[in-house]
C-alpha cells in the first residue's frame, strides 16, 4: 500500500533507536551485575564494561535520535 | 569446546535486532511504490547512506572471522587486503568510473555492458554474476550455521531457515531500500559490537607498543618482508600483492562487482555517487582495527601458556577462524556477549540480503527482461523482483545444504571472484577508456579471461601444472596462486579484447556518448570549492593510505 503524504524517516533515526534500546539493555544488565554479583567468567569483569559501554551506546543513540527527530528522507 | 552460554539479556538483544530489521522492512514497504523504489532504492540516497551501505555490503561476518584468523597466521601482512587491496580501487571508482556508470542511468553493471557493447556480453556477465552471487550467498549461509553451531550450539537447520526467512521477508517487502538500511544497521552493530574486543585486548597485553613488541618482527611489517616470498608467512611477493591483489582482484571487485557498485549507482546525484566509494574508503581504512588488532592479540595470548587462551582444533589442525568468537567470549560479560553475537549475525544476514538484492536486479533486468519479456510493465518487473528474491533465497539454502555435504566447496569461494571479476575489470577498463574496443572484442575477451581463470584453477587443483609456474616464484601458497591467477585472467582478457577489436567492427562514436572517456561531458563540479569535490577527498584518502603503508612498512 502506498503512502504519499507521510515522509520517510531517515536511517539515522532507526540507528539511534537501535543503539538506545540495545545500550539500555546492556546498561541495565551491567547495573544488575554490579549490585547483585560480578560475571566472573570474563577477563576484566571488574571493570564492568557493560556499564560504560551501555552508557556510550545510549549517548550515541540519543544523539542520533535528537539530531534526526524532525528529519525525513 | 563448551558453547558460549547466552543469558536472557543476550537473547533480548538478538530479538531486538530481528525486530528492527523486520520492522524496518515493513515500515519501508509503504515507500516502495514502483520498480525504481524496489530495485534502485528510489535513487534518492545521500553519499553517507550509499557510502556506509557500499562498505557494509563487503563487511561480512565471514570476512571478519577469516581476516582475524589470517592475521593470527600471517600478521599485519593481512592489512594489504584493506589498504593497497581496496583504497586505490575505491578512489578510482569514485573519481574515474562513476561518471560513466551514473550518467548513463543504467540499472546494473551488465546494463552498462549492453549499452557500451551488446546484448550477448551483457547476458554472459549477468549469468556469471547471478551464479557467483547465489553460490557465495549459499556458502555464507552454510558458514553462518557452522559458526553458530560451533560457538553457540545452535541447531543447524533452525539457524539457516530462520535467518533465510527473515532476509526473504524484508527484501520481498521493500527491496534494495531495506537491504541498504539493514546494511547500515549492520555497520553500527559491527563497530559497537566488536570495537571493545580490540580495546580490552590492548589493555590485557599492556598497550599498543607492548602488543607490537610481543609479536615477531615480520608480523608488524607490510612491505619490508615482501621482496622474498619465504620471508612472509603468506608466501606472496610484492609483485603478487601489487599486481594480483592491489590491481586486478581489488579493482575487479570494487569497480565492477554489482553488489557494491549498486549502492553507489542509487545515490541521489552524480556528486553523491562519486563521493560514495571515496567516503567508504576512509571507513575501510579503519577496519583493520577490528580484525588485525584482535588477530595480533590472539597470537600473543595463544603463545602465552598462562593466558588460558586456546584456539579450537578441527581434525587435529588449528582453527584460526575461531580467534574472534573466542575473544568475544573472553572479554564480554552477559549483555555484551549478546551484542557481539548480534554483530556477527547481522554481518551474515546483511551479506545475504546484499547478495540477494543484487541478484534480483540482475535477474529481472539483465536476464528475464532481456531474454524473455522485453516489454514487461513496471508492476510485472516488481513482481518478478519479489519472486526472484524468494527463489534466490531458496537456491542459497539448497547451496548451503550442498556445502554442508561437501565442505571442500569453501576452498572455491576465493577462486570464484577471480573467475568472474578479474577479467570483467579488463573489459570495463577498456570499454570506458578506449573508444575503438568492439562488441566482439569485449565478448570473446571476457569469455577467454573467464575460461582461462577456471582452466588455471583446475590445472593447479589437479596438479596438471605446478603452482610455481603461475606465481613465478619457487615457493607459493594457495593465496599467492589466487592473486597471480587473477592477474593472468585479467591479462588474457585484456590482450584478447584488444586483438579481436583490431579485426572487428566498432560502434559509431554517437552511440558511445556518455559511456566512454573522451565522448562524455566531464563531470566538472562548477561553482563547488575544491575542498568539497570528490577529487579532494580522494586525494586525502590516498595520502592517508600512503602514510599508513609507510608507518607500517
Amino acid at each position: 500500500m502506498s503512502d504519499k503524504t507521510v515522509h520517510m524517516k531517515p536511517i539515522w533515526y532507526f540507528v539511534g533507536l537501535m543503539l538506545l534500546s540495545m545500550g539500555g539493555i546492556i546498561l541495565l544488565t551491567g547495573l544488575y551485575l554490579y549490585f547483585f554479583g560480578i560475571d566472573y567468567r570474563t577477563v576484566f569483569a571488574a571493570l564492568h564494561p557493560n556499564l560504560w559501554w551501555g552508557t556510550v551506546m545510549i549517548v550515541a543513540g540519543a544523539l542520533f535520535l535528537l539530531l534526526n527527530r524532525h528529519a525525513s528522507e | 569446546m563448551q558453547s558460549i552460554q547466552l543469558a536472557f539479556p543476550d537473547w533480548l538483544i538478538i530479538a531486538t535486532y530481528f525486530l528492527f530489521v523486520l520492522g524496518i522492512g515493513a515500515y519501508l514497504k509503504r515507500f516502495t511504490r514502483d520498480e525504481s523504489d524496489f530495485f534502485l532504492a528510489g535513487r534518492r540516497n545521500t553519499a553517507w547512506v550509499s557510502g556506509l551501505a557500499f562498505l557494509s555490503a563487503n563487511l561480512g561476518a565471514l570476512e571478519l572471522l577469516g581476516m582475524t584468523g589470517n592475521t593470527l597466521k600471517y600478521g599485519m601482512y593481512v592489512a594489504h587486503f584493506y589498504w593497497v587491496g581496496a583504497i586505490p580501487a575505491m578512489v578510482f571508482l569514485g573519481v574515474y568510473m562513476m561518471p560513466f556508470y551514473y550518467s548513463s542511468k543504467i540499472k546494473s553493471v551488465p546494463g552498462y555492458l549492453k549499452l557500451r557493447f551488446d546484448e550477448k556480453t551483457r547476458v554472459l556477465n549477468a549469468i556469471a554474476f547471478g551464479v557467483m552471487t547465489l553460490l557465495v550467498s549459499g556458502i555464507n549461509l552454510y558458514a553462518m550455521a557452522l559458526v553458530l553451531r560451533t560457538f553457540l550450539g545452535w541447531n543447524w537447520d533452525a539457524s539457516m531457515w530462520v535467518s533465510a526467512a527473515t532476509v526473504a521477508a524484508y527484501i520481498t517487502m521493500s527491496g534494495l531500500l531495506s537491504a541498504m538500511f539493514t546494511e547500515i544497521i549492520q555497520f553500527f552493530l559491527i563497530w559497537f559490537g566488536l570495537f571493545l574486543v580490540a580495546v580490552l585486548g590492548i589493555l590485557e597485553v599492556g598497550g599498543v607498543q607492548e602488543m607490537f613488541a610481543r609479536v615477531p618482527t615480520a608480523y608488524s611489517a607490510l612491505w619490508s618482508t615482501s621482496a622474498n616470498a619465504a620471508d612472509n608467512g603468506m608466501l606472496v611477493t610484492w609483485g603478487g600483492v601489487v599486481l594480483g591483489l592491489g590491481f586486478v582482484l581489488s579493482f575487479g571487485y570494487w569497480t565492477t562487482d554489482f553488489l557494491v557498485v549498486q549502492r553507489a549507482m542509487v545515490a541521489k546525484n552524480l556528486r553523491a555517487a562519486r563521493q560514495t566509494p571515496i567516503l567508504a574508503s576512509f571507513f575501510k581504512m579503519a577496519v583493520p582495527f577490528l580484525v588485525i588488532v584482535p588477530g595480533l592479540i590472539a597470537y600473543i595470548l595463544s603463545h602465552d601458556p598462562d593466558s588460558g587462551f586456546t584456539l579450537l582444533q578441527d581434525g587435529g589442525a588449528v582453527n584460526y577462524d575461531s580467534a574472534l568468537p573466542l575473544l568475544v567470549a573472553r572479554y564480554y560479560p552477559i549483555g555484551l556477549v549478546g551484542l557481539g553475537i548480534t554483530a556477527l549475525l547481522a554481518g551474515f544476514m546483511a551479506g545475504q540480503a546484499g547478495n540477494v538484492s543484487a541478484f534480483n536486479t540482475v535477474w529481472t533486468y539483465d536476464i528475464y527482461q532481456a531474454l524473455f519479456k522485453k516489454n514487461a510493465s513496471s508492476e510485472h518487473l516488481m513482481w518478478m523482483g519479489r519472486a526472484a528474491t524468494i527463489a534466490g533465497i531458496l537456491i542459497s539454502v539448497v547451496t548451503a545444504y550442498w556445502a554442508k555435504s561437501f565442505p571442500s566447496i569453501m576452498d572455491y569461494m576465493q577462486a570464484i571472484f577471480s573467475w568472474v571479476n578479474a577479467p570483467l575489470f579488463a573489459t570495463m577498463l577498456l570499454g570506458m577508456f578506449v573508444r575503438w574496443i568492439t562488441p566482439s572484442g569485449a565478448f570473446w575477451g571476457l569469455l577467454a579471461g573467464m575460461g582461462s581463470s577456471v582452466a588455471l584453477f583446475l590445472a593447479v587443483k589437479f596438479d596438471w601444472i605446478s603452482k610455481n609456474l603461475i606465481t613465478l616464484s619457487s615457493v607459493a601458497s594457495d593465496m599467492a596462486a589466487n592473486f597471480w591467477r587473477a592477474w593472468w585472467a585479467w591479462l588474457i582478457c585484456f590482450v584478447v579484447t584488444i586483438a579481436i577489436s583490431l579485426l572487428t567492427r566498432r560502434k559509431p562514436d554517437e552511440e558511445l556518448v556518455g559511456l566512454v572517456k573522451g565522448l562524455t561531458k566531464e563531470a566538472a563540479a562548477a561553482h563547488v570549492p575544491f575542498f568539497k569535490t570528490p577529487e579532494f577527498y580522494a586525494l586525502l584518502s590516498m595520502l592517508a593510505v600512503i602514510a599508513l603503508n609507510i608507518y607500517f612498512w
